[in-house]
């Protein structure tokens, strides 16, 4: 998992969700659902952003706040798919 | 309906400028542009604007009673003034005109302030009472009419529209930072607060009586419901019975008027509901007007042409472009005097000048009917979050609310994680009387992220604690199905749906609205019902689609609800943006006003053109913005479009 993918993913829940590119708005192990930054067409744009930009197809069954639900816990799933 | 104005001074020689009042008048001339009348006399000034319904003729106002000591200004209709009229006659009262206003001013002489009680119909009026020097203001039971004041060291002044007392010079248009912080939650301010600082309105069922320098309020009806435990129950046949007559005799007397009746069609259940009712009573063929998208997710055409087939009216259709809506919008925020999360307002500004267009002065609607007799998905979604709280563990018991939700498409057991989050809000606390609304309005406050910091060192505490603590204590006592109707019945029903959506965009065409569902007897009716007749598990409005069911088409009764809803941001971003939306929504301008972030928005739009479906969340708060900024742009910089 490199620092690149995380701000990468980082970049892309402020400039979406937050709306701003001030890094100190959102910590690395935040949780989105509890902050309240998505909603529930929100995390389908996660899920977009994930498969399209990434290049990470997601499961139903990986759609579960551990894979999801934060910077670093989206960075450690890509990471282990696409070294899969 | 009408336009009412007018002015109480404190020092009850000042004598006011008719002049003034003919301004107030003016800026309300969309609401009776069949004339306008003045009273004037030292200390009090009464102003209205006339849209002739009833007593073509005679009905000109202001109106006085026999002495000419009691005088009124009206808006609204009297649906029983007849059967009012022949007791008042019986009681020796004599009449110059055949209009429901003067019944108005002799109910007052003969009953005093008790009278509104006997009163079914939709008003807001001013009665003037000279002897006693006495001012008396009311507004219907369900907020169907509107009516605001302000309050200066020297006066008094009231008007049907916010634009009307900014007319008089008596305040400034300010923004309420309180008003825009309820709106971005329960979608508009709660009475008494509106959008402009230093302006009122009077609640639903609400009197404002002005005696002797003091100014005192008087709440004369309320939403009521039975303690939990007390419900009505019986016989279901026998209650479908008693609902089919309660709302056919609601209907019929909203069939009185002096010019021709026609009603919208949305192809749902309630508007369905009243126009099988009204085929029963108008001879002639009725005409029926309804509005359609070329979204198709959004359009229900092919739902509106199945009951016109079937009840064969004589049917006027209008579609509705994202283009339209973008033109109307600037319109819509001048005559809705508050900002908007939805555009849906605008659409029904269209479908109310085809009506017009097409001669007919007078629509009812089927409003209200979601609201009396279970009908809204929050329902349903409080219902199974209620079921859920009493397990917070259970992973299946959430999983139902993906039957309301569909779009949701979370299909494994472990998506409850999510649901618990998105609709988890407030769980642990059923007994709270906001329970059933907590996830929405949580959703709605996300337009608050844009605010800038400084408005946002404005607003006072939270719109949800202020609402909390506003409740009366008996909704604690009511069955958690009941709590659920009483806020929707005194959030977004009278403060959006009757009037943004409602009355203003009716009156912006000089079109009457009648709403037979919130005729009050229907409303005490309904309100005394065990719930299970209303939501039965998790279907909605089951007694009316019992009571309607040999009148209705299967195909209607059957159709899943669907919300009223238009094109949003859709409207306004990609190729065709209007000039005034990228003036209003530039940095400078967002930074002019004050209230947004002009980074954050500048971030919104741009995801919003990138956007293949833009999330509600971001729907909603660009609209708000956009409709903040014109709200802004017309009433406090005074610029037209």
């Amino acid at each position: 998992m490199t620092d690149a993918l995380r701000e990468q993913i980082r970049g892309f829940i402020l400039e979406n969700y937050l709306f701003t590119d001030d890094k100190s708005a959102l910590g690395l192990d935040d949780s989105l659902l509890e902050r309240g930054i998505v909603d529930s067409t929100g995390m389908l744009e996660i899920i977009f952003f994930i498969e399209e930009q990434l290049g990470v197809k997601v499961k139903d069954e990986e759609m579960v706040p551990d894979n999801l639900d934060g910077v670093n816990k989206i960075a450690a799933f890509v990471a282990k798919r696409q070294a899969a | 309906m009408c336009g009412i104005a007018g002015t109480l001074y404190f020092d009850a020689q000042r004598a006011p400028e008719q002049s003034r009042l003919e301004r107030m008048v003016k800026a309300i001339a969309h609401r009776g542009p069949d004339g306008d009348g003045y009273h004037v006399e030292p200390g009090v000034g009464l102003g209205h604007a006339r849209l002739s319904i009833i007593d073509l003729g005679g009905g000109a106002q202001p109106i006085h009673n026999g002495k000419r000591t009691v005088w009124i200004t009206y808006n609204g209709e009297i649906f029983n003034y007849i059967e009012l009229r022949q007791d008042l006659e019986a009681r020796g009262h004599q009449f110059y005109t055949h209009s429901d206003t003067e019944v108005i001013v002799h109910m007052y002489e003969e009953f005093g302030d008790r009278f509104v009680d006997q009163l079914n119909g939709q008003f807001a009026f001013a009665i003037w009472d000279r002897p006693k020097r006495r001012l008396v203001l009311a507004r219907d039971r369900a907020g169907i009419l509107p009516l605001y004041y302000a309050q200066t060291r020297d006066e008094l002044v009231f008007a049907s529209e916010v634009k009307s007392i900014l007319a008089s010079g008596a305040v400034k248009a300010e923004l309420d930072p309180n008003g825009l912080d309820e709106l971005m939650t329960f979608w508009a301010p709660l009475a008494p607060r509106t959008m402009f600082k230093g302006v009122n309105q009077l609640a639903p069922g609400e009197m404002l009586i002005v005696e002797n320098g003091s100014v005192k309020r008087r709440q004369y009806w309320e939403w009521s419901f039975p303690e939990a435990g007390a419900h009505r129950h019986g016989a279901q046949a026998d209650l479908e019975q008693e609902l089919r007559e309660v709302l056919s005799d609601a209907t019929r007397l909203r069939l009185r008027a002096d010019v021709p009746v026609g009603a919208y069609l949305s192809g749902g259940l309630d508007s369905s509901t009243l126009v099988a009712l009204l085929q029963e009573r108008v001879p002639q063929t009725l005409r029926t007007f309804s509005i359609g998208f070329d979204d198709a997710g959004l359009d229900e055409s092919v739902h509106q042409r199945t009951v016109v087939d079937y009840l064969r009216t004589s049917h006027n259709h209008i579609q509705c472009s994202t283009a339209d809506i973008a033109n109307a919008f600037p319109r819509t925020i001048h005559h809705s005097e508050m900002p908007v999360l939805r555009t849906a307002p605008a659409p029904m500004q269209m479908l109310s000048g085809l009506v017009r267009r097409s001669n007919v002065k007078v629509v009812l609607t089927g409003e209200g009917a979601d609201e009396v007799l279970g009908g809204y998905d929050i329902f349903k979604e409080a219902k199974v979050r209620h079921f859920w709280a009493q397990q917070p563990e259970s992973s299946w018991r959430p999983a139902l609310l993906k039957r309301l939700y569909p779009y949701l498409n979370l299909t494994s057991a472990q998506s409850a994680a999510y649901l618990k989050e998105f609709f988890g809000v407030g769980l642990q606390n059923p007994a709270d009387p906001c329970f059933s609304h907590l996830p929405r309005w949580a959703t709605t406050a996300q337009c608050k992220l844009f605010w800038s910091d400084d408005f946002r060192g404005r607003v006072d505490g939270s719109a949800v604690e202020r609402f909390r603590d506003s409740l009366p204590g008996q909704v604690r006592g009511w069955h958690r199905f009941n709590r659920g109707e009483y806020l929707e019945a005194k959030t977004l029903l009278p403060s959006y749906l009757l009037s943004a959506q409602g009355d203003r965009m009716l009156m912006a065409s000089s079109v009457e609205g009648r709403f037979p569902f919130l005729d009050h007897r229907l409303i005490e009716f309904a309100n005394r019902l065990h719930p299970r007749y209303k939501m039965r598990v998790l279907k909605e409005k089951h007694l009316l689609k019992q009571a309607m069911r040999d009148r209705l088409p299967a195909a209607i009764l059957q159709r899943h609800k669907q919300p009223y809803r238009a094109p949003d941001a859709a409207a306004f971003v990609g190729d065709r943006t209007p000039e005034y939306v990228t003036e209003l929504m530039s940095p400078q301008a967002l930074a002019r006003t004050g209230y947004f972030d002009p980074d954050k928005v500048t971030r919104l739009v741009a995801k919003l053109q990138r956007a293949k479906v833009p999330a509600a969340r971001d729907n909603m708060a660009f609209v708000g913005i956009l409709s903040t900024q014109l709200w802004h742009a017309q009433f406090v910089a005074g610029q037209k479009f």
